[in-house]
């Protein structure tokens, strides 16, 4: 630190200036240019601890072999049959952990004491969260691709070919990115990165088990049967197994959408403003 | 939003500011008056509420009553304003542990709008300016306390904001890198900013500010030059410690009379602290203890600390709150 001291031949600071020049808000154009930067930072935090990829690599691979062992022959008889059941229920169930995730890591990040910047620097409060997220759509894409490749390994033929695969695909990473604005939330409000990770366990598997994911709903009890036929991830769940198996681009997908559509709606102003509120 | 002479406004204007944690006020009515172009010093122990005044200014905790102006815009009506005119250093360094120092001056400018190679080369320019180039492309984790210090305090320079906030810059800081530190604020003085900074030491509120408030259990205790303060407190300390402590009254009563003020009790048995005007009066006290035949086991003679400051200015010992070390 020889030189610490500021060159001098530099123009003056003047506050009046600055305080005539100050905007008073953040347009779209910079909260949109922010949230980017802040994706470049999460992006570049994953290349340097690569052990976050390892539940979006490992987690497909695993849960496709198991299930399809364990539970093809009780369920489908054998178990070709059962893939092009069950892959499209993996699907949802792999993406929706991913977005589980986003939770806990942003808390953890949350109690850095570079968030004490990003707060004090004039940039739109949702950058910070909005950041990560889109970081995220890298991971959904990880998941969702190793799980049909995993799928095809083991013999399924999806029969709506490339495109349907790539559509399934596709909802799969919207829906996974709707969804953890649920787990986003629980990130700015829980108490610990601890206490994220346990009420997102609970939301999670409600929402992934008691789906159509890999049971037929018409074997489940009638009033077990009404919450699976509600849950956004049978949609989801039933729109992909239309894409990926027959090309078809059914209701399903639009109450899809629309499930999506309304989770971020409800909780990405809930994140912003308990993000604002969190000392 | 009014515009007025440079000058004329000033930097920060703070009436009755208020933060209660429940039921403690940390700030319990704080006046704040920081004139543009000065260098500005908060003093005062662990838990008087340094931190979280400067939070408050800063937009980081919302203010509980009270009001904040900083170059006449209103702190609390318009945050996103006060956030483009103030740089901040915490206390904690706030950069990010997975990116290098190059990597976390780019992030930072990009947020801030500033174009991809105009970012680079302000990035370059403070690596530079703050002894940081060789470090540059490392990941924090490999950087010691005073370069994070050094990057976060770059890091709040991005945009060359007319007001900075330090808090307590140069904890933990070796006495090199110290001085260091003081000539880069001072620097930045020269530059046409603004400082505010919070400290614990009075020397360095004495070697840096133009003006000093000293603050005690969230309230405003005194304000002033570094001068009218240490006159406050004398500008030496002769600290004795007496053979006998019952020999206390006897000694105080030589002091009064030789000095006319009294000296100071230390809540240790026996030692005396007597505030000094002009180093040299030592000796008449001392030959005048022994005259009266009051024996002394120890001698010397110190700048006064923060804790006679302290003691002068309140009656009561800085009383260290270990706990608020893990707050931000
Ligand atoms: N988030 C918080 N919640 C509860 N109490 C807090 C919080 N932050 C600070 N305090 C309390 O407020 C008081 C003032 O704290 P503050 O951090 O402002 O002191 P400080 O002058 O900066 O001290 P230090 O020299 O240790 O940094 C302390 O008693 C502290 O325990
Ligand atoms: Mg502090």
């Amino acid at each position: 630190m020889s030189s610490t001291t500021i060159a001098p031949a530099r123009q003056t600071v003047r506050a009046a200036e600055r305080v005539a020049a100050a905007r008073r808000h953040v347009s779209m154009g910079e909260t949109l240019a922010q949230t980017m930067t802040m994706a470049w930072r999460a992006v570049k935090k994953m290349r340097r601890n690569p052990e976050q990829f390892f539940d979006v690599v490992l987690q497909p691979i695993l849960f496709t072999a198991m299930f399809a062992y364990v539970f093809g022959g009780a369920i489908a008889g054998d178990v070709e049959s059962y893939l092009p059941l069950m892959i499209p229920g993996i699907l949802a169930q792999t993406v929706l952990t991913t977005c589980m995730v986003t939770g806990t890591q942003l808390r953890e990040d949350m109690e850095k004491g570079v968030f004490d910047r990003f707060k004090s620097l004039p940039i739109a409060r949702i950058a910070p969260l909005a950041g990560p997220m889109v970081a995220d759509l890298l991971r959904y894409a990880t998941a969702a691709t190793l799980t049909f490749s995993m799928g095809l390994l083991m013999g399924y033929r999806p029969g709506g070919g490339v495109t349907g695969v790539l559509a399934a695909i596709l909802l799969a990473i919207l829906t996974g990115w709707s969804l953890a604005w649920i787990f986003t939330w629980v990130g700015t409000i829980a108490k610990s990165a601890q206490a994220v990770q346990g009420i997102s366990m609970m939301i999670l598997f409600p929402l992934t088990f008691l789906s159509n994911a890999f049971v037929p709903v018409g074997t489940l009890p009638g009033w077990l049967a009404a919450f699976v036929r509600v849950n956004p991830v049978s949609h989801l769940v039933t729109a992909a197994r239309d894409l990926a198996n027959g090309a078809l681009v059914s209701t399903e997908v639009a109450w899809t959408l629309l499930a999506c559509l309304v989770v971020v709606a409800v909780f990405a102003p809930l994140s912003v403003r308990s993000y604002k509120r969190h000392i | 939003m009014n515009i007025t002479e440079p000058g004329t406004e000033p930097a920060v204007r703070a009436e009755g500011l208020v933060k209660a944690f429940g039921e403690h006020r940390a700030v319990d009515g704080i006046d704040l008056d920081v004139r543009a172009g000065e260098i500005f010093g908060v003093l005062g122990p662990n838990g008087a509420g340094k931190t979280t005044t400067l939070r408050m200014l800063a937009t980081l905790l919302p203010i509980d009553a009270g009001r904040a102006e900083i170059f006449g815009v209103d702190v609390a009506a318009d945050p996103h304003v006060i956030r483009q005119l103030v740089g901040v250093t915490g206390q904690y360094a706030s950069v990010d542990e997975n990116l290098t120092a190059r990597e976390n001056l780019w992030l930072f400018s990009r947020l801030q709008g500033i174009p991809s190679a105009r970012a680079k080369r302000i990035a370059d320019r403070l690596l530079g300016q703050f002894g940081l180039e060789e470090a540059a492309d490392k990941t924090l984790a490999h950087f010691s306390g005073g370069m994070r210090r050094r990057l976060d305090l770059a890091a709040s320079l991005i945009t060359r904001p007319p007001l900075i906030f330090l808090d307590e810059p140069t904890t933990g800081l070796d006495p090199r890198t110290r001085g260091q530190m003081w000539d880069t604020i001072r620097g930045l003085v020269a530059d046409g900013c603004t400082v505010l900074l919070t400290t614990q030491y009075l020397d360095e509120a004495d070697q840096l500010a133009d003006r000093i408030a000293v603050i005690d259990r969230g309230r405003k205790v005194a304000e002033g030059t570094p001068d009218e303060l240490k006159t406050a407190v004398g500008d030496s300390t002769l600290q004795l410690l007496l053979a006998e402590p019952g020999e206390v009254p006897a000694a105080v009563e030589v002091v009064r009379r030789v000095l006319g003020s009294d000296p100071v009790l230390s809540p240790e048995q026996g030692r005396l602290n007597v505030a000094l005007d002009q180093a040299d009066r030592a000796a008449d006290v001392l030959i005048a203890l022994r005259t009266a035949g009051v024996s002394i086991s120890s001698v010397s003679v110190a700048k006064p600390s923060l804790d006679e400051v302290f003691l002068a200015l309140t009656g009561h010992e800085t009383d260290d709150r270990t706990d608020v070390e893990e707050n931000r």
